[in-house]
């Protein structure tokens, strides 16, 4: 803990009055000696909602984990509301989760806990409020998300998409900051899409939030979002609203947005001379 | 040849070295989730109805069959030389001194740990400890902490259960069934089980055991790879490790305890 007339070393030049909420500054981060991320420069600003696109297996969600220091990078910052997240105690790194949200891909809701339970887990964790207040928290949260009637269900008895409001419920349930969404549509049917599509721009505009999603569904995302990031191969390839996006010159960017099935991201994996392998075959 | 299998050898000692040192960090941590079950009584009260009530079944149907064996067994020997009166110290001393800590350890293993270690490995496989974490929920606080106490506080209760059961049961074959005189059984058990050198340690050896599984239980569910795949390994390992742990410490405390 710090006074208000000294420094926080862990504050970096971004202030806390900054437009960029997070900040990834020259992010490298390798898992057993494979690069996962090879250098990245992300902003994402404050109010609105940013999405991070790429092919698969291109350290998406790896960058939603170093930015809540699930993990941390090899070298470069990440700075949250002006906070070098790598560089601060366990105790402070709490506090900051807990104005982040996180909608995991799976909904990663607790499977012995009802819905109203699992809503309810934040509040009860860290708050003092007395039941009735939990109560009415809970039931507002529900009926943001559309599932209120759905409170005394258990997860098992949920489909995919009841899943993730709920868990999108559970993430606002502490009035947070900002709200990280791991490929929220993935798997899910176009009503479904729509509905969630919709939960994430509204919850965004009315509670004041900061939404960065992590998706490769490129028409959805491009609806919603007032930032898009296509990163490929460890590095951002292009940044911009969604219009920019589109009419963007990279062929990386324009594979990507137009659904090319070959270009810079090849439709081959890696192989030898297809006649050579042929003809070893044949002899 | 033989600098690769030196190396080998020397990266699999450094490899488990390296594990069991994590394991150490990681029940560090735990503990210091001890005193939060004072203020959530209800986490404990919960993982002590999965851990010991419900491993009770087959621990009693376990320790029965137990004491009714070696009660025909050891009857059957004795009665050669006339010596059938002495089979009641002699089933209680083999019961609280080795075989109801050591079997009672191996079967709540089996129910009890690989239990603790699929459910913690599937917590981890399905993004809910992850999410703990984000919720700024320490997961070794409010998951292991719980299980690690339940599971410590069990076991000793479990083994002595265990050992009341069999000593009923071999009365129930001994002296119901095959004649031996009732008083010789009981009164001879009194005066040559010892309170503190018998039963005792034999308390001792189960809060060890008890330490020791629920220990390498909960470390393999929280270090094991997410996969279906990882958590069936681990579940697997939690028995087996399990077992040469109790299997060794016994050999251990029993040499430190009643070695002259």
């Amino acid at each position: 803990m710090w006074h208000e007339d000294e420094r926080n070393p862990n504050v970096t030049t971004a202030s806390n009055n900054s437009d960029s909420l997070v900040s990834l500054r020259n992010v490298h981060f390798s898992i057993a000696s494979r690069r996962i991320i090879d250098g990245m420069d992300i902003e994402i600003p404050r109010g609105g909602v940013t999405t991070i696109m790429g092919p698969s297996g291109t350290g998406k969600t790896t960058l939603l984990r170093l930015i809540g220091r699930q993990w941390v990078p090899d070298s470069g910052q990440v700075i949250v509301d002006g906070v070098d997240i790598n560089r601060i105690g366990r105790d402070e790194l709490y506090a900051l989760r807990k104005r982040m949200g996180m909608m995991f891909q799976t909904g990663a809701l607790f499977t012995h806990m009802s819905v109203f339970d699992n809503v309810a887990f934040p509040l009860r964790e860290h708050t003092h409020l007395p039941e009735r207040l939990i109560r009415h928290q809970v039931l507002m949260k529900l009926q943001a998300v559309g599932l209120r009637g759905a409170r005394d269900l258990m997860p098992s008895e949920l489909s995919g998409g009841m899943a993730r409001r709920v868990a999108l419920a559970r993430a606002i349930a502490l009035d947070p900051m900002m709200v990280m969404y791991d490929e929220p549509f993935t798997g899910q049917d176009p009503i479904t899409v729509g509905v969630i599509m919709q939960l994430i721009r509204m919850l965004n505009d009315s509670l004041g939030l900061t939404s960065i999603i992590v998706s490769h569904d490129v028409a959805e995302v491009s609806a919603i979002s007032d930032k898009l990031y296509l990163v490929a191969g460890g590095k951002v390839i292009d940044a911009g609203t969604p219009a920019h996006m589109q009419h963007s010159d990279s062929e990386w960017v324009q594979q990507f947005m137009n659904a090319r099935p070959d270009g810079p991201v090849p439709f081959h994996y890696p192989a030898r001379d297809y006649a050579e392998d042929l003809l070893e075959v044949a002899t | 040849m033989i600098a690769d299998r030196l190396q080998a050898l020397g990266s699999l000692v450094i490899d488990s070295l390296r594990r069991f040192g994590q394991a150490t960090l990681f029940l560090m941590r735990a503990l210091g989730g001890f005193t939060d079950m004072l203020r959530k009584p209800h986490l404990l009260v919960d993982q002590l109805y999965s851990v010991g009530v419900l491993s009770l079944a087959i621990i009693l149907m376990s320790g029965l069959s137990v004491g009714m064996v070696l009660g025909l067994q050891m009857y059957n020997t004795l009665v050669d030389f006339g010596t059938e009166d002495s089979l009641g110290p002699a089933v209680a001393l083999s019961l609280v001194r080795e075989l109801g800590p050591v079997l009672t350890a191996l079967l709540f293993a089996g129910r009890a740990g690989s239990a603790l270690t699929a459910e913690i490995g599937l917590m981890k496989a399905t993004e809910q400890l992850a999410v703990l974490e984000m919720m700024a929920v320490d997961p070794l606080r409010r998951v292991i902490a719980p299980r690690l106490l339940a599971g410590i506080l069990s076991m000793p209760l479990l083994a002595a259960m265990f050992s009341a059961i069999a000593i009923l049961g071999s009365y129930l074959v001994a002296v119901q069934m095959l004649g031996v005189d009732e008083g010789a059984f009981w009164s001879q058990m009194q005066a040559k089980v010892d309170l503190y050198e018998d039963v005792y340690n034999g308390i001792i050896k189960s809060v060890v055991f008890g330490i020791v599984v629920t220990w390498i239980a909960v470390f393999e569910g929280y270090d094991a790879t997410p996969t279906t795949e990882g958590v069936s390994r681990a579940t697997t390992r939690t028995v087996v490790y399990s077992a040469f742990a109790v299997l060794l410490l016994d050999f251990m405390l029993t040499a430190l305890m009643f070695g002259d």
